[in-house]
């Protein structure tokens, strides 16, 4: 069972109905004494750093989820909930976010149009199970006007190019993020849930042994 | 890097997918959950309907349409037409739509942009302007399906709309539509270069030619079209095609 994260932050119907569409059994979590229930987790997100943090610490999820990443099941944070992954955004002042990724996320810089909206490639960093079968430059739909700076290097699994060449997916161990959204990216996205979905059940037959 | 989008429109009446001339002659065109889903597998890049009954008794259907359409379409999609409310907004955003066009409700009232983009973020509120030249190179915003004009003009409005916390602007060109002669060129490049937002040009595409002229010499950003598409006189593939062999970026599935 897959949870997703309702903090009143993304458009979670979306998340559940692609994850069913492919195949898995996915549950709206309002409250993190639900997390126990589930073999793995996305977390949402759109709008503003700040406020997802906020948003996630009036319901009680930064700690709880923080434990759930180092419980080693699988993770994935989609869009905001990638770059609130990181240690510090940017967006409106300098705000703490999870942390379990290091680096900052930062402004798309003068130049150009923001937010970057619209359908844009992805270029493979290295070999992944995430995007396992993901062709290299296939499309995926985006909307965000920040990016992450990860400070280490191999977290970086794929980047885009918008004037500047920017994290696409991140992860490390368990701990994995997407800035695109790959719930509303028909194909290659549905893809990627697939992928994700396989991973949480091939960690469910582990656990259970 | 980013590409250009094309965008089928889609006008419900009554839950029913339809398409008239100049605002008026409405004709069947199909069931829009059932063309929503035809397009997403042709590779559309985008989707919006544009709910052109939106009287209040009407809306249940709408929303049903909405929640039926995220349970089969995985690409954005645009909900538009009569949405007054912080209330109608949060309800079509629940029921799965991924951006809401603004009109009338945002002429009337443009505190509603600058609300709803702080409680659900810049990129889901679209403002759709209905642009009428009245002038050479000077543009009215009409609204009300078209039938009541403002005294706004149309470049004063988009940037104001942006001031406000729009996240796009839907641009239609009201001499245009429905005549299949071609974007009102002039109109989009102006209020292109006039805004630092996404611009989606609308109103005349009747070739593939014109889709391409629109992301060229009108530097949109995005391309809306309906009948050409509905009528099946070009798929989208088709377009696609067209528009890769002209160099402009599109995406390929």
């Amino acid at each position: 069972m897959i949870g997703i994260v309702d903090y009143g932050r993304g458009n979670i119907r979306s998340v559940e109905k692609a994850l069913e569409k492919v195949g898995f059994e996915a549950t709206i979590m309002a409250s993190p004494a639900e997390l126990s229930t589930v073999n793995g987790l996305i977390l949402p997100g759109v709008g503003a750093f700040a406020d997802a943090m906020q948003a996630l610490e009036q319901g009680g999820w930064i700690e709880p989820l923080i434990q759930f990443a180092r419980s080693g099941r699988p993770f994935l944070g989609i869009c905001l909930g990638m770059q609130i992954l990181f240690e510090i955004g940017e967006e409106h002042g300098e705000h703490t976010g999870l942390g379990l990724l290091t680096g900052r996320v930062v402004k798309f810089p003068p130049g150009r149009k923001v937010p970057h909206m619209g359908w844009n490639s992805l270029r493979l960093e290295q070999p992944s199970h995430l995007l396992e079968g993901i062709p290299n430059e296939s499309y995926f739909y985006f909307v965000h006007s920040y990016y992450a700076e990860p400070s280490e290097q191999k977290d970086i699994v794929a980047t885009s190019d918008y004037g500047v060449v920017f994290p696409a997916v991140v992860g490390k161990d368990n701990v994995w993020g997407a800035q695109f959204h790959p719930e509303k990216s028909s194909p290659w996205g549905l893809q990627i849930l697939t992928n994700f979905g396989k991973w949480v059940n091939a960690d469910d037959t582990l656990s259970s042994h | 890097m980013l590409s250009k989008r094309i965008i089928p429109c889609l006008d419900v009446h009554e839950g029913r997918v339809v398409k008239g001339t100049n605002f008026v002659q409405l004709r069947d065109a199909g069931d829009p959950v059932e063309l929503a889903a035809l397009y997403d597998q042709e590779g559309a890049d985008e989707l919006i309907f544009l709910d052109i009954t939106a009287s209040s008794d009407n809306r249940e259907t709408m929303v049903d349409v909405v929640r039926r359409t995220a349970e089969q379409v995985f690409i954005p999609f645009t909900i538009g037409g009569g949405l007054r409310t912080i209330g109608d907004i949060r309800r079509m955003l629940r029921a799965g739509a991924d951006k809401i066009a603004l009109n009338t409700s945002a002429v009337q009232n443009p505190r509603l942009i600058q609300e709803g983009a702080h409680a659900f973020g810049s990129q889901c509120i679209v403002v759709a302007i209905d642009a009428r030249s009245n002038a050479p190179g000077q543009w009215e915003v009409y609204i009300h399906g078209g039938r009541t004009a403002t005294g706004k003009d149309v470049l004063e409005w988009a940037a104001e709309a942006e001031a406000l916390g729009a996240g796009e602007i839907l641009l239609t060109s009201m001499n245009r539509d429905g005549t299949k002669i071609g974007y009102e060129l002039e109109l989009t490049r102006t209020v292109s270069r006039a805004v630092s937002l996404p611009v989606i040009a609308s109103g005349g595409v009747g070739t593939l030619e014109h889709l391409a002229e629109g992301l060229t010499l009108g530097e949109a950003d995005a391309v809306l079209a309906a009948s050409i598409f509905h009528y099946k006189e070009y798929s989208i593939g088709e377009a696609k095609r067209y528009l890769a062999q002209r160099g402009i970026l599109v995406r390929h599935s």
